[in-house]
This record gives C-alpha cells, sequence and structure tokens, in this order.
C-alpha cells in the first residue's frame, strides 16, 4: 500500500472533526483552485467581467452602508457628508443591479448550469431575489416620504399572502434590521457558496465544446506577452480537477 | 486520460470538464481591483453628480396643518367603521376575509396577529389622554355611552354630511344629527395639529417605539398621503412601486412586479395583491429552476447569442 492510499484511509476513517473539515474543505475546492492564475482559453469576452463588477459593487455597497449605520439611521438627513454617502450608497445599488442584471442574461445565453452547475445557478438566482428584498427593506429604512408610501403600498402585497405581521413593512425598527443584518448576512453567505461553487466547477465551457478544440490555437492575450496559448496536456494542468487533487493534497499533508 | 468526451448518437450532449481544456493566462485579482476602482469611482460621480432624493416624511402635524378637511373626514370615517383600516381584515382585525389566490384564503390564514381596533386605537385612546378640554371629555363620555348603532348612526351622518359640504369643510357642513362626532373629529385634529397625535400612536407607553403602523394605517386612511404620492408619479397605476421621488430611477428591478399591476385582470381585481404575489412567486421558482425545466434549459442554444460570447 502506497503512503498516498494510507493517508487516503487515515482521513475516511478519521473521527477528529478538524481532519474530515479539512478533507471537505479539499474537496470542494482544491488547492490552486481558489485563485488560480490561468484560465480556460474560451474564456476571452468581456461578459465575464461581470461577475467580478457586480462583486466590486457589492463591496462598495456595504461600505458605504457601514458609513451610514456607523453614523446612525437620521445622519443622513442633517449632514451633507451623510446625504453624499447615501447617494454613494444610492448608485452603487443602482450600478450592482445593473452588473447582476447582465452577468445573469450573459449566464443564461450560455446555459451556465450545464456541466453540474445547476448550484451554481440557483444560489446566484436566490442571491438576486434576495438582493431585491434587501434594496426594498432599504427603501423602506431611509425614514423619508418614499419610506412612508412605499411602505403604505407594500403592505397589501404582503397582507394578501399572509406574511405582513412577520415582515411587517410599517415597523421601520424591524425593516432596519432586515436590511443592515438579516438579509446582507444571508445575501454575503449566498454569495460566497456562489463564489465557491464557480471556483470549484470553473467556468462552463462553450457548447459542444472540447478540449482537443482548442489545441494548437492561437489567441490573442491583452498582455503584451506573446499571445500563444499554453497546450498543457490534462494530466499535468497547473489546476487540479476537485477528483485529481484530492490524492497529492492529502499526500502532501503526511 | 483522454481529453474528448465520448457521446453516444443517442445520449444527450455532455459538457466536458473545464479543467481539461487548455489553459491561458488570467489575473483575478487584477481583474477585481480594477473593477472595484471602476465601481468606486463611477459611483462617486454619480453621487456628485445626481445626488438622492430625500423628500422629508409626511408627519401627521403636517397633514393636520395642510388638509384639516381630510383629517376630519378621516377620523370620522374610523368612528363610522368605513376607513380602509376598519375594513381590512388580517392581520390587523376581521372585518373582512381579505384577498383569495383562487380557493387559497392566505390572508385570512395569516390570523389577526396586529390587532388594530381602528375607531378605539387610532381616534378614541389617544383623545382620551388629552386634559383640560371639558367639551372633548363629555363627548367622549357620550359616545361611549351609546350603543353600536346610534354611534354609526351618528358618524354616518356626519360622514355623510361631510361628503357633501364644500371641500368637506366641516364648518360649512349642515345641521344635523350627528351627537357628539363632530367634537371628536375636530379633537383628534387638534391633538395632530399640536404633534401629541404622532408620539400617541406611535409611542403607546413606551420610551422606545420603532413601529409605525398605527400612524401610517390613520395617514393612509386619509386622502392627503395618496394625492402627495400621485403628484410624484407614485401611485399603484403609475409604477408608483419602483418609482421614488423627483427623477431618480427608483427600484427597476421590481419592473416585472409593478407591470402586472398595470394590465387586467390585475389592474381591476379585488384580490389584485394576491394574484400578482402568487404570479410572481411562480415565476421566482422557474427562474431559480431553470437548470431543471425542460425546453427553457435548451433554450440558450437554439437562441444563439452564446456566438457572440463565444467566438472560435
Amino acid at each position: 500500500m502506497s503512503g498516498i492510499e494510507a493517508d487516503r484511509i487515515e482521513v475516511r476513517s478519521s473521527r477528529n472533526w478538524t481532519v474530515r473539515l479539512r478533507e471537505r474543505i479539499v474537496r470542494t475546492v482544491p488547492r490552486g483552485q481558489w485563485l488560480p492564475d490561468r484560465q480556460p482559453a474560451y474564456v476571452r469576452s468581456w461578459i465575464y467581467v461581470f461577475g467580478v463588477a457586480c462583486l466590486a459593487a457589492l463591496i462598495v455597497v456595504i461600505a458605504s452602508g457601514i458609513a451610514l449605520a456607523v453614523e446612525g439611521a437620521g445622519w443622513w438627513h442633517v449632514s451633507a457628508l451623510g446625504h453624499f454617502v447615501n447617494s454613494v450608497h444610492l448608485w452603487s445599488v443602482e450600478l450592482f443591479f445593473g452588473f447582476m442584471v447582465v452577468h445573469l442574461w450573459g449566464k443564461f445565453f450560455m446555459a451556465a448550469w450545464r456541466g453540474k452547475r445547476a448550484l451554481t445557478w440557483i444560489t446566484g438566482a436566490i442571491a438576486f431575489v434576495g438582493s431585491i428584498g434587501t434594496a426594498f427593506t432599504g427603501y423602506l429604512s431611509q425614514s423619508n416620504f418614499d419610506s412612508q408610501w412605499i411602505a403604505g403600498q407594500a403592505k397589501d402585497g404582503l397582507n394578501a399572502v399572509g406574511i405582513g405581521s412577520r415582515f411587517n413593512v410599517l415597523n421601520s425598527g424591524q425593516m432596519l434590521l432586515f436590511h443592515v443584518s438579516l438579509l446582507p448576512l444571508i445575501i454575503g453567505v449566498l454569495v460566497v457558496l456562489h463564489i465557491v461553487l464557480v471556483r470549484r466547477h470553473g467556468v462552463v465551457p462553450p457548447f459542444d465544446a472540447e478540449p482537443a478544440d482548442y489545441l494548437r490555437t492561437e489567441v490573442r492575450l491583452p498582455s503584451p506577452e506573446p499571445a500563444v496559448l499554453a497546450i498543457t496536456p490534462p494530466d499535468q494542468h497547473e489546476i487540479p480537477t476537485p477528483r485529481e487533487a484530492v490524492a497529492p493534497v492529502i499526500g502532501s499533508a503526511s | 486520460m483522454s481529453t474528448v468526451v465520448r457521446r453516444s448518437r443517442r445520449s444527450p450532449p455532455v459538457t466536458p470538464d473545464s479543467h481539461l481544456f487548455p489553459t491561458r493566462p488570467y489575473d483575478l485579482v487584477k481583474e477585481f481591483v480594477i473593477a472595484l476602482g471602476v465601481v468606486l469611482v463611477l459611483s462617486l460621480v454619480l453621487a456628485a453628480v445626481f445626488s438622492s432624493p430625500d423628500r422629508p416624511a409626511l408627519s401627521l402635524a403636517d397633514w393636520a396643518t395642510r388638509a384639516p378637511n381630510d383629517v376630519v373626514a378621516t377620523a370620522t370615517a374610523e368612528l363610522a367603521g368605513t376607513s380602509t383600516s376598519a375594513g381590512y381584515g388580517a392581520p390587523y382585525n376581521s372585518s373582512a376575509p381579505g384577498q383569495k389566490l383562487g380557493p387559497l384564503s392566505l390572508q385570512k390564514w395569516g390570523g389577526v396577529q396586529i390587532p388594530v381596533d381602528s375607531a378605539k386605537d387610532l381616534v378614541l385612546d389617544p383623545l382620551a389622554t388629552v386634559t383640560g378640554d371639558p367639551a372633548l371629555t363629555k363627548a367622549l363620555t357620550t359616545w361611549s355611552a351609546a350603543g353600536a348603532d346610534q354611534q354609526a348612526a351618528w358618524a354616518g351622518s356626519y360622514s355623510d354630511a361631510l361628503a357633501g359640504a364644500p371641500d368637506g369643510n366641516p364648518a360649512a357642513v349642515a345641521p344635523g344629527a350627528y351627537g357628539p362626532v363632530p367634537v371628536i373629529a375636530g379633537g383628534l385634529l387638534a391633538l395632530a395639529r399640536s404633534g401629541g397625535l404622532q408620539s400617541q400612536l406611535t409611542g403607546q407607553n413606551n420610551f422606545y417605539s420603532s413601529d409605525q403602523t398605527r400612524p401610517m394605517l390613520l395617514l393612509a386612511d386619509g386622502a392627503y398621503l395618496e394625492d402627495q404620492a400621485r403628484a410624484e408619479q407614485l401611485g399603484g397605476d403609475q409604477w408608483g412601486m419602483m418609482n421614488e421621488s423627483g427623477n431618480y430611477p427608483g427600484q427597476p428591478w421590481m419592473w416585472l412586479y409593478t407591470f402586472w399591476y398595470q394590465v387586467k385582470p390585475f389592474s381591476t381585481s379585488d384580490n389584485a395583491d394576491a394574484l400578482v404575489w402568487g404570479l410572481m412567486m411562480l415565476l421566482t421558482l422557474v427562474f431559480v429552476l431553470v437548470p431543471f425545466v425542460p425546453g427553457l434549459r435548451s433554450l440558450p442554444k437554439h437562441l444563439r447569442v452564446h456566438r457572440l460570447i463565444w467566438r472560435r
């Protein structure tokens, strides 16, 4: 029995929770796939930028939201700086949704759920719907005329399906807590899950594409380096597949 | 290991593992940092150029000052049991069955979880705290001593009289058998104008309160709030749920939800909210489960938009 096989058996039978968690993490996204410095040859469109743009906009949304939270819910009504920070929050949210919509349509036209990526689509879709709910509670938390009117209108929809008392849009305290804690937490978890799944499965290949189609293909890269595609046999890839990565990682840990 | 995924003629196309494809250099961190910088600059510029709307909230004192006749009419409707909140149903009361989604009485099944007796909670209880006004105290005593039929007759008559008066002006109402209703309604107007009504409805004897359910129900029972909103193009039939005050984008991502309210049968249905919510929940489920919906999941391949993304 080789050392690697012995380690595999040891991990499978280990009753050590830490070992099991480590093993689970490594199996989910092997080393090298978290932050790869190479991507499949077919990844060469501006549409791919919008996923990262969503993440960037979300960070600006959260940062400006934290600034508003630190100074208090009423700060932006009485301070010019507060009003500006609120404006940054508003426009970063608008950008966030704009990027998400482009990202979503791009993934739809790619049928990006192929190749066991259904859960990636599902987490992204739920994050999108959840973001709508989070933005909605933001509008309810503005404590101005728009909040009043939106709350007065929205209560009828929520009450009509029997959830108005649990999601009481007329209770600004509840809406503010939903907006700054509960819903961002859910969105945060969904976004992390989504990114983990993207990193685990990689970018979906084109329809009917085979790896061999991209061999001996020359690609013009945006960098000044020679625009020649790196051709490596699959079993020598720098980025291991989830299945391939388990053994060497476990082996190196022994 | 073979890099080509073999397929039988009948089996569906298999998507190869993306890690089997040849690779090219790609700097994810650099891409992210540049994206973050661009988004930050865009947000700052948009904020500096366009700012954000902040029309102050309407207070009950504002309402009483700017539309006193509406306050009196609303108070009378609360006493008569004819206001929107008085006849709402769950979660505030049991006076109506509420909206239905087909055979499902979801609103009723939600139960009365936030009990609100419109006459008592929005008018009579706040006025009971007023001291130094013998006429009001006497009117409240007369009201509470009367039977329900008598109360309804007084309030109904006064409500009709207000509707017939020019601009609903209480001073122009024809004499009639209104009992203590004019004094009670006038008392609520005075309390609202002083600012005391807002704290009575919000505070509920609690120093800390963040629940505006009662003042919002009272305000929404009047016509003034809706008049102000419609002037800002915020009405339900004006795509109001996705708009906001001024020329700002609002929530354009809610266009589909708002859209249904503009078209039949939703725009004319008594169960519009339940129907729209039911439809949106169904569409959301389809959206989330696209990978499993036959036809829809294979649509992108036939649309061929992917050829703009993956050029060989």
